[in-house]
């Protein structure tokens, strides 16, 4: 993957990070560099090999189903930047 | 000097009433004091509140109701990618703003049941993303042998205080290398435990299929005295396995007759420092003469770990630091609708270093490329932890330098991300495989002096073997025993 065909802006905004002109065209650089060097794992076949996602496989692990404490709802906002109400508070998402 | 007391040392004379928790915990911030300007391990640190709990375990001794914990009154310091109970967490970010942790970690209620002392909050790389700790976005942690040089990362503050006798033991976290290349950089004995070992519940998660909690310790038995506290299944952390865990302090017999250890041919070639291969050649030949059978052996795949690791782990964090959004915690940018204050806050709150990542990680599991990238690595991390399961049908464990060179100078490699990568060449493959690994102090660089660290990896599990042939390695050598010039 060559620099020139990593869209910085676009997939910044997938990341949602907003990016100064400065930040892009320098992290633009850097990852062109870096995809290329992650290119030597097209030198591998891995045709017939299956993936790991973890590498102890565990599966469907679960708890009883029964309820146990948990925080409280003062101390869950207490991290808030907005809150009232008992609630965050955060900017309107539908008019 | 209380404060450069080993954990064993230190709860023997503390039994024996020789001392006391207070002056033990005392001993340590006024190091603190003394040279914590000049390494910047801490964050912060809260004395009265590690006063406060030296009291309480000097009451519980006079009142003779201590008995049988295996860490009373052990001044323990922790990165700052842990939760602590009402402590600032801060992962050596700004985004996290004036977060104030509402839980203890479960290691760390593990500890404070064993009866340690926890205080402090030690320096790291921004979201545990470095080598060297420059990614913080506080301070850059010096290296107490040469301050011009850093420490490793991404636990820099946790090797570095421990390294300075500023606390007896620290805790850190390794996704590919974090604690044991800031153990070899600074001198101290960093372990890894395998995939599933320890409950993570309370640090926040970089890689979840790699991320493990390890302890910073002065000696391998400490670091098994840690382990054994640490380890077992939490049913607040799906990925913690319920596996037997060992007596690992009993499993340092001092005999390693018979044992074979293998040595990766790949691991010897190219851009290794002179000196590290000569430490690590001496170290592996003492291994020889106590009694271990050496093996050479092949981990072919090892070439692609380091590509297989930026493309794993910066999905999985893409994934994990979605969370730091603005809303629920941390500091929070306004925008006018959700969409443009995330991008405002996660734009101002991130360092370089997090949003080269998050980015990359956002990439590669972006649509038209998952398959090219994502799962072509899952599957390149495959062959790698098959290389590792098939040495292990040939031997016990691996012996390989934990880093290519020693500790470089801060500002050396903090302008070109790649070659900062491919500094944990040696380190990554052991978290794409799951296994275990530690590392510990095997020589000096002569001019300047500067540690050199011996990896060993080990099993799934086999924590007590690597563990054994480490702690009989170190009751043969001296090297743990020196002390920086602070």
């Amino acid at each position: 993957m060559a620099a020139a065909e990593f869209d910085i802006k676009y997939v910044a905004h997938l990341a949602r990070i907003s990016l100064s002109p400065d930040e892009e065209k320098k992290l633009a650089a850097q990852l062109g560099n870096i995809l290329g060097y992650i290119e030597k794992l097209r030198e591998l076949d891995v045709t017939h090999v299956e993936p790991t996602a973890h590498a102890v496989p565990m599966v469907n692990v679960t708890r009883p189903d029964v309820v146990t404490p948990s925080l409280s709802h003062e101390d869950a906002l207490r991290n808030a930047p907005r809150q009232g109400g008992g609630l965050f508070i955060v900017p309107k998402i539908v008019e | 000097m209380l404060n450069q007391l080993t954990i064993s040392e230190l709860t023997a004379r503390l039994g024996r009433r020789e001392i006391s928790a207070r002056e033990v915990t005392q001993s340590c911030l006024d190091q603190i004091d003394r040279v914590d300007g000049r390494i910047h391990a801490f964050l912060s640190h809260n004395n009265a509140d590690a006063l406060a709990q030296a009291d309480a375990v000097d009451q519980r001794i006079a009142a003779g109701t201590a008995a049988g914990q295996p860490l009373l009154g052990v001044p323990l310091a922790i990165k700052d990618v842990l939760a602590v109970k009402n402590q600032p967490l801060n992962c050596g970010s700004k985004i996290l703003g004036n977060f104030i942790s509402p839980y203890d970690a479960t290691v760390i209620q593990k500890l404070r049941a064993a009866g340690a002392i926890i205080f402090g909050r030690l320096n790291m790389d921004e979201f545990a993303m470095g080598s060297s700790t420059e990614n913080s976005a506080f301070v850059t942690t010096r290296n107490p042998w040469d301050t011009a040089r850093i420490p490793g990362g991404s636990s820099g503050g946790s090797a570095a205080a421990v390294a300075a006798d500023e606390c007896i033991a620290s805790l850190g976290s390794d996704t590919g290398g974090s604690i044991r290349q800031p153990a070899a950089l600074c001198g101290c004995v960093g372990f890894k435990p395998t995939y599933g070992r320890i409950s993570r519940y309370g640090l926040v998660a970089f890689a979840s299929s790699l991320d493990q909690i390890g302890p910073f310790t002065k000696d391998v038995r400490d670091a098994a005295t840690l382990l054994g506290v640490m380890s077992g299944p939490d049913r607040r952390d799906s990925t913690s396995v319920d596996e037997p865990v060992p007596d690992y302090p009993a499993a340092l017999t001092g005999d390693i007759k018979g044992l074979k250890i293998g040595l990766p041919r790949e691991y010897l070639v190219g851009g290794l420092d002179s000196e590290v291969k000569a430490s690590v050649d001496a170290a592996v030949k003492k291994l020889e003469s106590l009694g271990a059978e050496l093996v050479e052996i092949s981990l072919p795949h090892t070439g692609y770990a380091v590509a297989t690791y930026y493309i794993i782990a910066t999905a999985e964090a893409s994934a994990n630091l979605a969370r730091f959004d603005g809303i629920r915690y941390g500091a929070r940018v306004d925008g006018s609708d959700p969409i443009k204050l995330y991008g405002a806050t996660r734009g101002a709150g991130f360092g370089p270093e997090v949003k080269r990542r998050i980015i990359l990680g956002t990439y590669v599991l972006s649509s038209g490329y998952y398959d090219a990238y994502y799962l072509r690595a899952q599957k390149v991390r495959t062959l790698i932890r098959q290389d590792f399961l098939k040495a292990f049908d040939q031997v016990d464990a691996v012996v390989t330098p934990t880093t290519p060179t020693a500790a470089f100078k801060v500002g050396e490699k903090s302008d070109d991300p790649l070659q900062m990568y491919l500094s944990d060449i040696f380190t990554i493959s052991c978290n794409l495989a799951g296994i275990c690994g530690l590392s510990l102090p095997c020589g000096f660089t002569s001019h300047p002096k500067l540690p050199i660290g011996l990896q060993l990896l080990g099993k799934p599990f086999g924590e007590s073997t690597i563990l054994r042939i480490a702690h009989a390695y170190e009751q043969s050598t001296a090297w743990h025993r020196q002390k920086p010039a602070l």
